[in-house]
């Protein structure tokens, strides 16, 4: 610590504080959420869970390459299947009720959980970041990351499944067969919906994550309610309640591979996600402007 | 888009606390205290554990909301005004904490970059910068998670450096530091102090204390029950006390007692008493004259430790 001979900061302004002047808040915010995302991706424990999501598509690929060597020629589904984009669809289909809200849950718990436990919250806090923008930055960041963990699903399944059972014109659900790019416009579109709804999922994480020090404790609230979402939303004699569930027109993201695509639910369903996240978000805000942090 | 922070203006105080009080539960950590943090002052901020030293540093940040009272920082409210006077505070606040998977210099262009008044541009040269002024330049590659907690320590203190401050808040900086760390801390304060910068230091070292600070406060159960310059503050807590050494101890006391001093007291090597207003040499006269063999005679003025111990009562024991 050589204290009196150190090179001083540099000073750009008379009042010592260095900035400059064309700085903004949405650029600040911008430098901010990049320093997130950055935290987020070279996390160990992320890129482990990118390999988790990737790792289904690839089983899928690979089982339906070697079912399709058996029955060599064989029509039906299995012609239907002969292709990476429904490698990618089946894939989002099967991710969805666990292995990606699990994905959200745990990204949730870091945002102020994770921070306030690890005591960086506060560091943070007297920078000073500013409150609603931290919350704002982590929100948009969590959004991203789900949108990652999609991206990674669909664009694993194109690209294995691709490489095992070929990319050619695509049947869809209705029957009429499509070319390669409208095909993944569409997967696109599905992938974009499937987002969406994690991002109304992560509003409830990002307030659960203000109610607790504890990243685990916030990641197994999530995971808890999404689960418990679904499983209410299997039983037939919860029917009244099924509209309102979160995850009840997740599964909609199939139909953009109907002809015409079908916009029914999925518009209702992001209405619903928009609901969801409006109300949380809110609940999130309002509890941590407020909060004491004693971490 | 065009933003600036708020240049500094002259203030009173650069931390004013109004009957501030903060309870948690039916407990109050915090019992209405008035801090006066004078501009340029290094003011030590001492007490026992528990005596809520850090829960009115936290508020002083705006991390923890008062339950009543006011206070200004650098002359404006917080929490309201926080965000525009924060930027000119760096802070440490109950020890270090950074992200263990990344590197020092990592951590610290993560907090640069939650800083909407830092520049991007100079933010590795502000970031080496402070390493640098904190010895740990070295070390700047290696992950947070492989530092001792003195290296965590001097992070933080650089983290706190990462922009030039008018006021530096910090809550035992040199704890966890060895003896050449500490001293460096202590060089550290007094360059910022000479810099311009006021310094609010928490600290159990008493003698770290009396080194560095011209200001003292000491809490007690959530009262500030001391404040002033360190010597106000000693003469005022604390009087000073006539030792007389010799073999006629009772002699002695009662030559004490007749002088009018107070607090009398015979030990095993003598005598004790407060000489209050009567001046030394008017003591030594008088035990020679009543035939005392006086074999030394000393007037001890209270070590801050001492009257440390006897504003808060129970020296270093968590208060309840």
């Amino acid at each position: 610590m050589s204290a009196a001979d150190a090179p001083a900061p540099p000073r750009t302004e008379p009042d010592g504080r260095t900035r400059s002047a064309g700085t903004g808040t949405l650029r600040a915010s911008v430098r901010l959420l990049r320093s997130e995302l950055r935290l987020i991706v070279g996390r160990r424990r992320n890129q482990a869970g990118m390999l988790v999501l990737a790792a289904v598509p690839v089983l899928i690929a690979v089982a339906l390459r070697v079912s399709a060597g058996d029955e060599e020629g064989g029509g039906g589904l299995l012609a239907l299947a002969n292709n990476g984009i429904f490698v990618a669809l089946t894939a989002l289909s099967v991710e969805i009720a666990l292995f990606l809200p699990l994905a959200v849950a745990a990204l949730s718990g870091d945002t102020i959980a994770g921070e306030a436990n690890q005591g960086t919250l506060r560091y943070l806090l007297t920078v000073p970041v500013g409150r609603t923008r931290l919350l704002a930055v982590k929100y948009v960041s969590l959004v991203i990351g789900a949108a990652i963990g999609v991206l990674v699903v669909a664009g694993t399944g194109v690209v294995v499944g691709g490489a095992l059972l070929g990319l050619g014109p695509t049947t869809l659900l209705s029957g009429t067969q499509v070319g390669v790019a409208d095909a993944l416009l569409r997967l696109a579109l599905a992938g974009a919906y499937v987002t969406a709804g994690l991002a109304a999922l992560a509003a409830i994480g990002l307030f659960v994550s203000t109610l607790t020090e504890q990243p685990i404790g916030a990641m197994i609230a999530v995971t808890v309610i999404s689960t418990a979402m679904w499983i209410m939303d299997a039983i037939p004699q919860l029917d009244w309640m099924h509209p309102w569930l979160l995850v009840h027109r997740w599964s909609a993201f199939a139909d953009a591979f109907r002809d015409p695509i079908f916009w029914d639910t999925m518009r209702i369903g992001l209405a619903v996600d928009l609901a969801y996240a409006a109300v949380f978000g809110a609940l999130a805000w309002a509890r941590f402007a407020r909060k004491d942090v004693t971490s | 888009m065009t933003q600036a922070a708020p240049s500094p203006t002259r203030v009173e105080a650069a931390v004013a606390t109004v009957g501030l009080r903060k309870t948690f539960g039916s407990q109050a950590a915090v019992d209405g205290i008035d801090m006066v943090v004078p501009p340029g002052a290094v003011y030590g901020f001492l007490g026992p554990n528990g005596s809520g030293k850090t829960t009115t540093i936290r508020m002083l940040l705006g991390l923890v909301h008062a339950t009543e009272g006011r206070i200004e920082v650098l002359g404006a409210a917080v929490p309201d005004a926080a965000g525009d006077i924060l930027p000119r505070v760096g802070s440490l606040v109950e020890g270090p904490a950074f992200h263990p998977y990344l590197s020092g210099r990592a951590n610290l262009a993560r907090l640069d970059a939650a800083d909407r008044f830092a520049d991007p541009a100079t933010s590795a040269v502000r970031i080496d910068a402070a390493l640098d002024r904190v010895g740990l330049l070295a070390a700047a590659r290696k992950k947070y998670r492989a530092y001792s907690l003195g290296m965590r320590q001097r992070l933080a203190i650089a983290a706190a450096l990462l922009a030039p401050r008018d006021l530096l808040v910090l809550d035992e900086p040199t704890n966890g530091l060895d003896p050449q760390g500490t001293r460096e801390v202590r060089h550290l304060v007094a360059s910022l102090a000479a810099d311009g910068a006021t310094v609010l230091v928490s600290s159990h070292l008493l003698s770290e204390v009396e080194q560095m600070c011209s200001h003292v406060g000491v809490m007690r159960e959530g009262r500030l029950v001391a404040q002033g310059t360190v010597a106000d503050v000693r003469s005022a807590g604390a009087r000073a006390v006539a030792e007389v050494t010799t073999l006629d101890g009772e002699r002695a006391a009662g030559v004490l007692r007749e002088l009018g001093l107070a607090g009398v007291a015979q030990t095993t090597t003598g005598a004790t008493a407060v000489p209050g207003e009567v001046p030394p040499e008017r003591i030594v006269a008088a035990l020679v004259a009543a035939g005392v063999g006086v074999r030394a005679f000393a007037v001890q003025s209270p070590s801050l430790e001492d009257l440390f111990v006897s504003l808060t009562g129970e020296g270093f024991d968590v208060s309840g």
